[in-house]
């Protein structure tokens, strides 16, 4: 039998960046609020320690500060007529696992989504027409628009204190920032870092080609700080261990340096860790989540019950703690009907190196996880599509994140994988390497979702999530657009270019980005879709679904800007709208 | 980060290191170096490795990253030792893996599904390998000329090895990406000794701050490298112990 614990105003699951970030709103309107977190409790001080963190075998290679997959993991095949198996040690993704969650140890990489990404079949239809949509693409509308999310993309900025340069600021074009990014309302509170030799030597190629270079949108500071919530931040010395690492330095916007020093030791916060949430108790007659059971630190099942449950797990666990919890109808390809597991995507990555074969020193180690130039002139649907068979697009980065060894060591395809020839271009091809990224868009596809897996089971007996996903043909004509894009800069760059392309079925063995998302995704109504615009559950009005779930599509982009002002979005809503009458905030 | 996407799925046993290695073109013929080149390892007690396993061993790696005029190779780099350390701890007994079954055999893009520890696999791979050289060449591996033995492991690495319990080329994997590991991580893990790893490709050491020198574009900065215990003893001489904020 669970314990039973007193009712609480809002029980958050999970307290990495959108727990954090709900946690402090909602405290600041007075609520009693519990944070429930399945992993330990981390801090700057002690946890992330000089000069151990920058340990790239034990935190890069061995997932030091990632989940477990004996705690948890997910099944995995290309398609539907496989049988799924598990995900036996982290590579394509790698989950957090403790208090601050992926927050701790992301890049940093910023972005904010573009207009057309929010009405993306609507735009769609009106500039090119259905026929531009292939078969099988379910690519629907968000249900908000980019003009309502504007003033919560600032505040997050604000809060993480994000370096850039703007490119539109209330519709006119600045020099010197992204020309095709949708209107800001402010300038970014930051300057860009300064640059070195490999962005700098991109961006001058972007521009001999006609593209529009400027500075990547950073979360690695550039001067001290002091953010929105009155947390202090201080300048990143780039040290190149972001990515996988938690930041010593105070220097890396994150839940611990950004929300969690005035979220602790509030009256009205408790935070529990070691507490894994197993599942969202649900009324279904009163359609109303009446709070979450999970397994405290000894192993014991508790009930905390809630008047309001905001799920802040990470995409996909929030995903599956739905389909566990028996709320709202699983997704089923067949028919296409249901929605929980519906249009899960991810990040379609290529890229290119430029082999400048010892002619300068690039010093890849002097990095940071979002120090870079990149352009947007074949983003979303900033170009014609128009012939072109395909829709949505990417960033293309030149970017130096760091040049952790075991990792990093570029050579050219022709060389042997081991042997004296092969120690040999690793010698000579480290310090005189550069690569650009292509960032793509991952469309939704009808046999691409989530569902609980039949066979496999989590480390407390339950069944495991199952991915079944490829990648659709429409991403892998817009990835080979991309990477010709890639290859022109590359080459004018001056180096010899090589082009890994996205050929083949998705793997999850070799890392490509944590960025997965869709599968409890927001729209207009409950026929298509988890939750409304403000993140509310069609199914039960007071739980919200946080994190990059709600994405119908998942633009070229990284994720965690939208993710950061969706969460300060709906917390308004909840504030301002839904606390002084708890109801569904839009009629279905 | 970019992935580099042509390159072959990897379903090495714990092993994510070789993941930034390309395409090989396999069966090439390498280079041969005369035997007995690489430094010898200073005597030691095995953890892991049985004496048999550890001179087998030891000779595989040498021949994935065989010394040459300048730099050792992974024997004289402290590679075994590496590999035994991690083969002994947590890693080497499946520390971070899903153990659950059913097993059952996968396609490439659903990676490692054997049942076996980093450790199990080695301990069951390495005589495996042992005997079917000694069967197909006549004389134990570390007996045989390089180019024989480089042959061997790219017959190892294509899976044309046939090892009865596991796929040679699953172990392949395994061992070079454990192999670039051990010659690439900091020193305190065995491997990378006297930092040849990092002087040999210009790392300075993991731990110092560049932000100043962002600008300085194709500057030849040519520190020596320090690992994360020179630069532990620096730092102790530099500050007073933080305060927790827990
Ligand atoms: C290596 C890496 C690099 C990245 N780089 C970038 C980047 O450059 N730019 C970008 O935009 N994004 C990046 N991301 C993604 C970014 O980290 C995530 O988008 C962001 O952290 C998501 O916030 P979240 O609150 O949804 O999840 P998280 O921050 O991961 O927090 C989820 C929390 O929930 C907890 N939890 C999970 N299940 C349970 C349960 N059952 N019970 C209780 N607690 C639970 C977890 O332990 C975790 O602490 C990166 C991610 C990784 C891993």
């Amino acid at each position: 039998m669970a314990r039973r614990l007193p009712e609480v105003d809002v029980v958050l699951v999970g307290m990495g960046w959108t727990g954090a970030l709900l946690a402090k709103e909602l405290t600041d309107a007075g609520l009693r609020v519990v944070g429930l977190e399945r992993g330990v409790p981390r801090q700057t001080v002690p946890d992330f320690q000089t000069p151990t963190m920058h340990d790239e075998l034990r935190y890069a290679v061995r997932h030091g500060l990632m989940l477990d997959p004996a705690t948890e993991t997910l099944t995995f095949r290309n398609f539907t007529g496989q049988t799924a198996l598990p995900i036996r040690q982290l590579g394509s993704f790698l989950p957090g696992a403790g208090l601050g969650g992926a927050g701790v140890h992301w890049n940093g990489q910023t972005w904010r989504f573009h207009a057309s990404d929010f009405n993306l079949r609507t735009h769609t239809e009106q500039r090119y027409g259905r026929d531009i949509i292939q078969e099988g693409l379910t690519i629907q509308d968000w249900g908000l628009s980019y003009d309502e999310l504007e003033p919560y993309y600032d505040r997050f900025e604000k809060i993480c204190g994000i370096g850039g340069k703007a490119g539109n600021l209330r519709g006119v074009i600045q020099p010197g920032g992204d020309p095709f990014e949708a209107p800001r309302s402010s300038e970014y509170p930051l300057p860009p870092m300064p640059m070195p030799l490999g962005p700098t030597l991109f961006a001058q190629a972007a521009e001999q080609v006609g593209a529009h270079p400027f500075p990547l949108p950073s979360a690695n500071l550039s001067r001290p700080y002091t953010n929105s919530y009155g947390c202090h931040l201080q300048p990143c010395n780039a040290c190149g261990f972001c990515e996988r690492f938690g930041c010593e330095h105070f220097a890396k916007s994150s839940p611990q340096v950004c929300v969690l020093p005035v979220l602790m030791g509030r009256e009205n916060f408790e935070l529990r860790t070691r507490s894994t949430v197993t599942r969202v108790n649900y009324d279904s007659t009163a359609k109303r989540a009446t709070g979450v059971t999970y397994i405290d630190a000894m192993g014991q099942e508790v009930e905390q019950p809630a008047g309001i449950v905001a799920l802040c797990a990470f995409s996909y666990h929030n995903v599956r703690l739905l389909l566990l919890s028996g709320i709202g109808q699983p997704y089923d390809p067949a028919s296409g009907e249901g929605v929980v597991g519906k249009n899960y995507t991810y990040q379609t990555m290529a890229g290119v190196s430029v082999f400048l074969d010892g002619q300068k020193n690039i010093n890849p180690y002097m990095g940071a996880g979002a120090l870079g130039m990149a352009v947007n002139d074949w983003q979303g649907d900033v170009f014609d599509h128009s012939g072109l068979g395909f829709i949505g697009g990417a960033y293309l980065g030149g970017l130096q994140t760091g040049g952790r060894p075991i990792e990093y060591h570029p050579v050219p395809s022709d060389t042997p994988r081991w042997g004296g020839a092969w120690k040999q271009a690793v010698r000579q091809h480290y310090n005189s390497t550069l690569g650009i990224s292509v960032h793509g868009s991952s469309m939704p596809h009808r046999y691409n979702y989530l569902d609980l897996d039949p066979t496999y089971r989590d480390g407390l007996g339950q069944p495991l999530l199952r991915m079944t996903f490829d990648f659709p043909a429409n991403d892998r004509l817009m990835a080979d657009y991309l990477t010709d894009r890639a290859l022109e800069i590359g080459r004018a760059m001056g180096g010899r270019v090589e082009a890994s392309r996205r050929t083949g079925h998705y793997s999850i063995v070799p890392y490509q980005t944590t960025h997965n998302t869709g599968g409890a995704i927001m729209g207009a109504n409950p026929r298509e879709s988890v939750v409304n615009r403000y993140l509310q559950h069609w199914d039960a009005h007071n739980l919200f679904v946080m994190g990059a779930c709600v994405y119908p599509h998942n633009p070229g982009f990284n994720p965690t800007g939208t993710v950061g002002a969706l969460a300060l979005w709906a917390a308004r809503a909840i504030r301002e709208d839904y606390l002084a009458d708890p109801r569904p905030l839009v009629q279905a | 980060m970019t992935a580099d996407l042509t390159r072959r799925d990897l379903l090495a046993a714990g092993g994510t290191a070789a993941a930034s290695l390309p395409l090989a073109a396999h069966g090439q013929g390498m280079p041969g170096h005369a035997q007995g080149q690489a430094a010898q390892a200073p005597p030691r007690v095995w953890r892991f490795f049985n004496e048999a396993e550890a001179r087998l061993v030891t000779a595989m790696v040498d021949r994935l990253i065989p010394a040459d005029a300048e730099f050792t190779g992974a024997a004289g780099a402290g590679v075994p030792e590496y590999l035994d350390g991690q083969l002994a701890g947590a890693w080497g007994h499946g520390n971070r893996l899903y153990r659950l079954g059913p097993f059952q055999q996968g396609t490439p893009e659903q990676g490692y599904q054997l049942p076996f520890t980093p450790a199990e696999l080695y301990r069951l791979a390495l005589p495996a390998f042992a005997a079917w050289v000694r069967q197909g060449y006549g004389s134990g591996f570390e007996a045989l000329p390089g180019a024989l033995q480089d042959e061997a492991l790219s017959r190892a690495e294509t899976g044309e090895a046939g090892f009865e319990q596991v796929s040679s080329a699953v172990f392949f994997e395994t061992l070079l990406a454990n192999t670039v590991e051990g010659f690439l991580s900091d020193p305190m893990y065995g491997g990378n000794r006297d930092f040849v790893g990092w002087r040999m490709v210009g790392f300075p050491g993991p731990y110092a701050g560049y932000v100043d020198l962002l600008e300085r574009h194709d500057l030849r900065f040519t520190r020596a490298p320090r690992g994360i215990a020179e630069a532990m003893q620096e730092h102790a001489a530099h500050h007073r112990a933080p305060t927790p904020q827990r």
